[in-house]
């Protein structure tokens, strides 16, 4: 029995330790920045207290840019649940070239976000770019998508959704296949039609995968920033900036590292707790078990 | 009860959305074939119709003047996917195989908090984790090296392995274990033996997924790596300037993402075969 109990540590401990190193260190080393008056012209860990908190309260750049996320990562994230479960029903019975279909919607989830952000840079070019050229073909005039603040959050959802949606596509049809068949059976005998069969047996069944759908791309969405800098550099202005972006801004290009310490540590907390609280009135709105 | 307007319906919805998917690919491959004249004259998508295709773009990319090396950074980003996946799934399997079988407990923290422990690594912010990374790395002589790079992508990357292969493992009966304990076997080799030639399906999804966020990052290997190391998101973003090279841009582009698009063929093959679907839950 020791010589099991030893065994069982001998394998969590590499990857256990290998976590702490990558994770908790920094962690604390972060904490510990938070405090300092590290910045470009002073890379001291010397102890300044809260006054970078103190000045993060009055930062208004950095809720905006916590605003602006909410909304960014909250839109973003329903309109690649709602087209992701439709293609998902549409793919999943009787349809000819399914597995065309399947690899072609698979494709951009997987493809390099910050290339593929450079791609759409020059779609959205205002004069050089077919996204005005496609408007112009329908009759309307061209849009400077990435030159004015409303178009760039446009063109930045965008791209998020051509990028994601995938991903809701990938989860939501997998567990539609491994559906289980009798509950349909029911509900044709019951002579249930498509609308009814969908609302009361397919999407409760699917709650539990939708749920965690929903979940891992809000945490994946609320990281957004590489696309950012590829498309709108946060520009014009700050209007398409998003906390990541300006933490990069502020601790990597700007070196205010003891400040962007204190603003990573907020916005972390911030998000344990946005999504904990989201995960649980799911959790709770779908009557799910705990272990969803 | 359906009616017969259905399939034209069902047809039109999904070709719309594969011409949204498709359109970004079929303008980088046209534009990758363009020269300055194609570009400046605006929008153009047939080649020969609407403009002379050339192989500019595709030449600047293969060392051609004006252009960038890309076999560098493509070896570079291939040897840390890689690499970084190896140690992933290797240190992640374990651990995972551990939570699976064997019951923890220190103190109030139990298996599913340790898995939790795990994920949760998911969270955080890249922006929190680079700046201690930074300093790790100078302090350890792996700043701006494959080696560097490789430790701070497996701290992407452990986090899904253990994720994905805990699913996994809990799925295989234990009567495997048991068979080969009985037998003699003393755990690890039981680990080795009995139950990762089971497990090819969860690590070939597992390994899916860290070689598309290993090969996909960008953040990292932008903070911690600079002139000797370079990554091809790396490199394709560096080509991203205001006057539009585009054509080597596209050409870049597609070089760079047609790993993963291979990958994709072959990871519908596993969808197909429902292997994905025990791995999501």
């Amino acid at each position: 029995m020791d010589g099991l109990r030893r065994h069982k540590s001998m394998f969590l401990l590499p990857g256990l330790l290998t976590l702490f190193l990558i994770i908790i260190f920094p962690l604390l080393f972060t904490i510990r920045v938070s405090f300092s008056g590290w910045n470009v012209s002073n890379p001291q860990l010397d102890f300044i207290g809260g006054a970078n908190y103190t000045a993060m309260l009055h930062d208004g750049r950095f809720w905006a840019s916590i605003t602006r996320l909410v909304l960014l990562a909250g839109g973003t994230v329903l309109i690649q649940y709602l087209i992701g479960f439709g293609m998902a029903l549409l793919v999943w019975r009787e349809v000819r070239g399914r597995r065309f279909w399947r690899v072609l919607f698979l494709v951009p989830m997987m493809t390099t976000p910050v290339v593929m952000a450079a791609i759409w840079q020059t779609i959205f070019h205002e004069s050089l770019g077919p996204a005005n050229d496609l408007l112009e073909v329908l009759g309307l005039t061209g849009i400077p998508w990435l030159t004015e603040s409303g178009p760039a959050l446009v063109a930045l959802m965008t791209v998020e959704v051509w990028q994601w949606t995938p991903f809701m596509f990938l989860l939501l049809l997998a567990g539609l296949l491994s559906l289980p068949k009798e509950p349909f059976m029911a509900a044709a005998i019951d002579g249930a039609g498509t609308w009814r069969t969908f609302r009361k047996v397919t999407f409760p069944l699917m709650a539990p995968v939708s749920v965690a759908a929903v979940v891992i791309r809000l945490i994946e969405a609320s990281k957004l920033s590489d696309s950012v800098y590829v498309l709108t550099s946060g520009g014009p202005g700050s209007s398409t900036e998003t906390p990541g972006y300006y933490l990069y801004i502020q601790g990597l290009r700007d070196q205010q590292t003891g400040y962007s310490g204190a603003m990573s540590l907020t916005y972390l907390v911030l998000m344990i707790v946005t999504l904990t609280v989201v995960a649980a009135l799911l959790t709770r709105a779908f009557k799910l078990k705990g272990d969803s | 009860m359906r009616s017969r307007l259905y399939p034209v319906f069902k047809y039109t919805v999904i070709a719309l959305w594969a011409c949204f998917v498709a359109g970004p690919f079929l303008w980088a491959m046209t534009t990758s074939f363009k020269n300055a004249n194609a570009v400046q004259g605006g929008p153009t998508y047939v080649p020969w119709a609407q403009y002379e295709p050339t192989l500019t773009g595709w030449r600047n990319i293969f060392g051609g003047a004006g252009g960038v090396d890309v076999i560098e950074p493509f070896v570079n980003s291939a040897v840390v996917t890689v690499a970084a996946s190896a140690i992933s799934l290797a240190l992640g399997s374990l651990a995972a195989y551990a939570l699976s079988r064997y019951r923890f407990k220190l103190g109030f923290i139990k298996n599913g908090d340790i898995v939790f422990f795990f994920v949760s690594q998911r969270i955080m912010p890249p922006v929190v984790l680079v700046i201690p990374f930074f300093y790790l790395l100078q302090w350890g002589g792996l700043l701006d090296t494959i080696a560097g790079l490789v430790i701070v992508t497996v701290a992407l990357l452990l986090p899904i392995a253990v994720w994905v292969m805990v699913d996994f493992f809990n799925g295989i009966p234990r009567e495997i274990d048991e068979m080969a304990m009985l037998d003699g076997c003393p755990p690890f080799r039981t680990f080795v033996r009995a139950i990762l030639p089971n497990s090819l399906p969860g690590l070939t999804v597992a390994a899916m997924f860290c070689a598309v966020f290993g090969w996909n990052d960008f953040f990292f290997a932008f903070r911690l790596t600079f002139t000797e190391v370079q990554t091809l998101p790396q490199a394709v973003v560096a080509l991203n300037s205001s006057i539009p090279p585009w054509w080597t841009l596209s050409a870049a582009a597609l070089f760079g993402v047609a790993p993963l698009v291979l990958l994709a063929l072959w990871v519908e093959r596993l969808l197909s075969k429902g292997n994905l679907s025990g791995a999501v839950r």
